[in-house]
């Protein structure tokens, strides 16, 4: 899933122009990542703790490595960042295709929901809270 | 949704399972207040920025002439083990973008559907969009102070709903009344899904 799929079939509202130019200068134009798809709540680990002298990469690309020192969903990365999810996507794509971070993708089972020691588990979890 | 070559470098495995939930109904009744209810950590923000064409932005000198739109999610995360974290997302408005619903309700346990009786309407299209996708839900009535109390088998028969969907009360503001509910749902959710085993689903 990226943000960009099928939306032309809706009438978005006008949003001026200003938001979009950062974003798209953080992924010097790129609209997709290189690899994968990255699921909103896919969780990213950081391999290294310093990126060191990779090149290519930029300011924003380092912000993500430094913060997944500690697991975060790709959700939270963008949070963080204050970058559009579909941004954040390109530049965790970079970062994959060099091995800099590791993605866990979210569980799905064939029928669509996870199995009842899933469940079980968060209901427990949460209980405990 | 499964592992990807290049999602799945050696290690991976050490890292936890994602599930979600999603918050859904309509405007102020409670979404955000809810996500940050149960969240470990102040509810967070991420944006979806959408264009108009749906095939991306392709140079920068475009930019200006392209409409876009940002489509904001509140949602909130609570770590369940080592093993397991939940993410809670609230829904953006539920008249459009419903692209957006598509992707968070890819691969959802099931949804709260939060409903303020004195806008029972209001929930309407969050009900149609998760009977229609299949995706087990639970109606969540917010008491706000000057509603009207009505009782649950009320709100059962004016939502129309199919006789199984839980419909609870609570307080989207205390975190042990939407703990309570989140709770509803998925045992909800395990009931569904063991009655979709049985039919053969
Ligand atoms: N009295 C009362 N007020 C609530 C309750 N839940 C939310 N509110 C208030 O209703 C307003 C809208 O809530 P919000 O979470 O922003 O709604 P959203 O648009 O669905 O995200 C806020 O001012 C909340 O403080 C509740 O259970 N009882
Ligand atoms: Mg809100």
């Amino acid at each position: 899933m990226t943000g960009q799929g099928d939306s032309a079939e809706h009438e978005w509202v006008d949003d001026h122009a200003g938001p979009v130019v950062r974003p798209y200068a953080v992924t010097r134009g790129r609209a997709r990542p290189v690899t994968g798809t990255f699921d909103l709540i896919s969780l990213v680990m950081a391999t290294r703790t310093d990126v060191g002298s990779e090149s290519g990469l930029g300011p924003e690309h380092m912000a993500i490595v430094g913060l997944c020192q500690r697991m975060q969903s790709v959700a939270e990365v963008a949070a963080h960042l204050d970058l559009p999810v579909g941004t954040v996507r390109v530049l965790l794509g970079d970062l994959v295709a060099r091995s800099l971070v590791q993605v866990r993708e979210p569980r799905a089972t064939p029928a669509g929901l996870p199995d009842d020691s899933v469940f079980e588990a968060v209901i427990n979890g949460l209980r405990a809270l | 949704m499964d592992y990807g070559p290049s999602e799945r470098p050696a290690g991976a495995a050490s890292l936890p399972t994602a599930i979600k939930i999603l918050i859904a109904g309509g405007f102020g009744v409670g979404k955000t207040t809810m996500v940050g209810a149960v969240s470990e950590t102040r509810p967070l923000r991420t944006e979806e920025v959408l264009t108009e064409t749906g095939v991306g932005i392709d140079d920068l000198s475009g930019v200006e002439e392209k409409r876009t739109t940002t489509v904001a999610m509140d949602f909130g995360r609570i770590t369940i083990s080592d093993d397991l974290v939940l993410y809670v997302f609230g829904t953006p408005g539920q008249d459009r973008f419903w692209f957006v619903w598509d992707e968070l309700a890819l691969g959802a346990i099931g949804a709260v559907v939060l409903a303020d009786t004195r806008r029972l309407a209001d929930c309407f299209p969050s009900i149609d969009y998760f009977e229609g996708r299949g995706t087990p839900f639970v109606v969540a009535v917010n008491c706000f102070e000057g509603a009207t109390q009505f009782r649950l088998d009320e709100v059962q028969t004016a939502l129309n709903l199919d006789p199984g969907v839980p419909v609870v009360l609570c307080d989207a503001r205390r975190r042990e009344s939407s703990k309570e509910v989140l709770i509803t749902l998925l045992e909800h959710a395990m009931k569904t899904r063991e009655a979709r085993r049985r039919a053969g689903g």
